[in-house]
C-alpha cells in the first residue's frame, strides 16, 4: 500500500469518559458512519493524520511514474507504450487528486513537495526498487497496483469525504492497471523461453518487497487502534496482507511462475495460504533511505523541481501581468 | 529515391512522413514523464505523447497497408534503421530544457494544426478519416504548447531569455516543413495532400501572433536544415533514439509482447 507505517498523532484511543463533548460527538459521527467533511470540527490530530496518510499516499503516486517511466522509451510495441504512457499518467492525476483532498485539511501542494523533497515525508518503500526488464512492468501492475489495491479499496470507506471520494475514482484505475499488468505477465508467460526468465526474475525480485508494502504486523499497535477508530485505517497490515496472498498465489500458479518461498502452501485447516514473513531488517534499510533506488529516486524528484523553478515562475509572472493588464483595462473602460 | 515513383511508393512514403513525425516526437515528450515542472505539466505532457504514439499506430498502420507487404505498424516503427525514418529533424531535436521543449512542440504543431485541416480534404477517405480524429487532438496540444510559449515568453526575465534561445536554437528547423519534393508533387497531383509550400503563410501568421504575445523576437534567418523528410540525412539523435526504442523488438526477435 502506498501509506505505510503512517505514525498516527495522539497517545492512543481515549475512552468515552476521558473525550470532549466534541471529540465525543465527532466519535459518534464516525461510527455511525457519517463522513466528516474540511469544514466541520475535527480533532488535531485526526488532521494531522490525514495529512500524514493522504500525502504520503500522494508522494507514492509521484514518485511512482519513475519506475515505469523507466521503461516507456523502451516498450516494445506502440500499444504497449501507449498502455503504460496512459498508466504512468493515472497515476500523476492521483497524486493530484490526493494533494487537493490533503489541502482541504490545511496544508498546500507546495508545503507537502517540500517535505518530500528534503526527505522528511516519505513515499512507498516499493518505489525504491528497480524496474531491470519489461516483464517488472507486468509485476508491477499486477503486484504494486495489486498490493495498493487491497488496501485502497476499503479506504473507499473511510471517515474523511474528501480522502473517500479521492479512492473510489483512484481505484476504477488501480484495478485497470493491475489487469494490464497481468495481461504483460500473461503475454511474457506464454513467450519464449527468453520471456519466462524475464518474468520469474521480475517475479523473485517484486515478491517481497510487495508484501513489505503493507507494513509490519500493527495488531498490537496503539497507533493503528485510533487510525481503525477513526476509520481512517480499516483492515490491519496481516489481514491486508494475507488477503493479498490468497489473491495472488493462484495467479502465479495458473501463470506458471514460481513463488520465491517455499513456504507458500495452502494451509487446509485456516483455508489461507502460508507464507514467509519478508525480511523486515530490509524493510527499515529501505525506509531509512537505504533502498537500491532511495537516492536516485529522490534526486530525480529534486531536479525535476529545481529545474522546474524558472518555469513555474516564470507562468506565475505571466499570469500576474496578464491580470493586472485586464484590471487595467478594465479601469479604463469605465 | 527511384526515378519511377509511382502513386504507391509516393502514398508510403507520405504517410511514413506523417506516422514518423508523431512516433519520434512521442518519444521525445515521453521521455519527460515524471521529471517535468509541475504535477500539471506530467499529465499534459504525457497525454500529449499517448496521443501522438495513437496517431502513429493509424498513420503507420496504413501506411503497411499501403506498402502491401505485411509490415504492420509496429514493424515499421520498431524494425526500420535511421535512413528509413521520414520525420522532419525538427522532431529528433533533445528536449533540453522545458522551454525548448515547449517551444519544438508549438513549432511542430502550428505546422501539424494546419496540415492535419487540410488532409481532412484529402482524395483519400482513409487519410481524411484519420486527420479528422488527430485533428481535435492537435487543436488542444497547439493551444497548449501556444499559451506555454507565449506565458513563458511573456513571464520572467529569465523564461523569456530561455525562450528567445529556444526560438532561435530551432528556427532553422522549421524550413523543412515546407520543402517539396517529388512524393509531395505525386499527392498534390492525386488530390491526397497539399503542396508544402502553400501551408507557409498560414504557418508565419499563426507563429507570428504567438510569437508577438509571447513578446520574442522572430529570426531573420531563412535557412533550413534539410534531410528528415527525404531521410537524406538525419541528425546523429535519432540513431540513439532508436537504439532505446528499438531494443526488445531487435534483441529478441519474433517474441509477441
Ligand atoms: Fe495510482
Ligand atoms: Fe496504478
Amino acid at each position: 500500500m502506498y501509506a505505510q507505517m503512517i505514525k498516527t498523532a495522539g497517545t492512543g484511543v481515549k475512552s468515552p469518559e476521558e473525550m470532549t463533548d466534541q471529540e465525543r460527538a465527532f466519535q459518534a459521527r464516525i461510527d455511525a458512519d457519517e463522513k466528516i467533511e474540511p469544514k466541520d470540527w475535527m480533532p488535531d490530530d485526526y488532521r494531522a493524520t490525514l495529512i500524514r496518510q493522504i500525502g504520503q499516499h500522494a508522494h507514492s503516486e509521484i514518485v511512482g511514474q519513475l519506475p515505469e517511466g523507466n521503461w516507456i522509451t523502451r516498450a516494445p510495441t506502440l500499444e504497449r507504450k501507449a498502455i503504460l504512457l496512459a498508466k504512468v499518467q493515472d497515476e500523476a492525476g492521483h497524486g493530484l487528486y490526493l494533494y487537493c483532498a490533503a489541502e482541504t485539511l490545511g496544508i498546500s501542494r507546495d508545503e507537502l513537495t517540500e517535505d518530500l523533497l528534503s526527505g522528511k515525508m516519505k513515499y512507498s518503500s516499493i518505489f525504491n526498487y528497480p524496474t531491470l526488464n519489461w516483464a517488472d512492468m507486468g509485476a508491477v501492475g499486477w503486484l504494486v497496483d495489486g498490493a495498493a489495491i487491497m488496501n485502497q479499496v476499503p479506504l473507499q470507506r473511510t471517515s474523511f469525504g474528501p480522502y473517500s471520494r479521492a479512492m473510489v475514482r483512484i481505484c476504477k484505475e488501480e484495478s485497470f492497471h493491475q489487469r494490464q499488468g497481468y495481461d504483460i505477465m500473461m503475454k511474457m508467460c506464454q513467450g519464449t523461453e527468453e520471456q519466462k526468465q524475464m518474468a520469474q526474475d521480475a517475479m523473485n525480485r517484486t515478491w517481497f518487497p510487495a508484501l513489505m508494502m503493507f507494513g509490519p504486523s500493527d495488531k498490537d499497535s496503539v497507533h493503528s487502534t485510533q487510525s481503525m477508530a477513526w476509520k481512517i485505517k480499516i483492515n490491519t497490515n496481516d489481514e491486508l496482507r494475507q488477503k493479498f496472498v490468497d489473491q495472488t498465489v493462484p495467479q502465479a500458479e495458473y501463470l506458471g511462475l514460481t513463488i520465491p518461498d517455499e513456504n507458500v502452501k495452502l494451509n487446509k485447516k485456516t483455508g489461507h495460504y502460508d507464507y514467509s514473513e519478508p525480511d523486515w531488517s530490509e524493510f527499515f534499510e529501505v525506509i531509512k533511505g537505504n533502498g537500491p533506488c532511495n537516492t536516485e529516486r529522490l534526486n530525480a524528484r529534486n531536479k525535476a523541481w529545481d529545474d522546474g523553478k524558472w518555469v513555474r515562475d516564470g507562468l506565475l509572472a505571466h499570469a500576474r501581468k496578464k491580470a493586472a493588464r485586464k484590471a487595467s483595462a478594465k479601469t479604463a473602460a469605465e | 529515391m527511384a526515378d519511377k515513383l509511382n502513386k504507391n511508393d509516393a502514398l508510403f512514403q507520405f504517410l511514413l512522413r506523417l506516422g514518423d513525425n508523431t512516433l519520434v516526437l512521442g518519444h521525445r515528450v515521453s521521455e519527460w514523464c515524471g521529471h517535468s515542472p509541475v504535477l500539471e505539466e506530467d499529465i499534459a505532457l504525457a497525454n500529449t505523447a499517448l496521443d501522438m504514439i495513437g496517431q502513429t499506430q493509424f498513420w503507420l498502420g496504413l501506411a503497411g497497408e499501403v506498402e502491401g507487404k505485411g509490415r504492420t505498424a509496429d514493424n515499421l516503427a520498431f524494425l526500420r534503421d535511421v535512413w528509413d525514418f521520414r520525420n522532419l529533424l525538427l522532431v529528433e531535436q533533445p528536449n533540453g530544457d522545458f522551454g525548448q521543449t515547449m517551444m519544438r512542440q508549438f513549432l511542430f504543431d502550428a505546422w501539424h494544426s494546419i496540415m492535419l485541416g487540410r488532409l481532412m480534404k484529402s482524395s483519400d477517405q482513409r487519410i481524411a478519416d484519420i486527420a479528422e480524429k488527430a485533428s481535435k487532438e492537435v487543436a488542444y496540444h497547439l493551444e497548449r504548447s501556444a499559451d506555454t510559449v507565449a506565458g513563458l515568453g511573456d513571464g520572467t526575465e529569465e523564461s523569456h531569455a530561455k525562450m528567445q534561445t529556444a526560438l532561435d536554437l530551432l528556427w532553422p528547423y522549421i524550413g523543412e516543413m515546407f520543402v517539396g519534393d517529388e512524393v509531395d508533387a505525386e499527392m498534390v497531383k492525386a488530390g491526397v495532400a497539399p503542396d508544402p509550400a502553400s501551408l507557409r503563410d498560414e504557418y508565419d501568421a499563426l507563429v507570428g501572433r504567438v510569437l508577438a504575445d509571447a513578446t520574442l523576437t522572430t529570426p531573420d534567418s531563412k535557412f533550413a536544415h534539410k534531410g528528415g523528410k527525404t531521410g537524406m540525412r538525419h541528425s546523429e539523435h535519432l540513431g540513439h533514439i532508436l537504439t532505446q526504442m528499438q531494443w526488445l523488438q531487435r534483441a529478441y526477435p519474433g517474441a509477441t509482447w
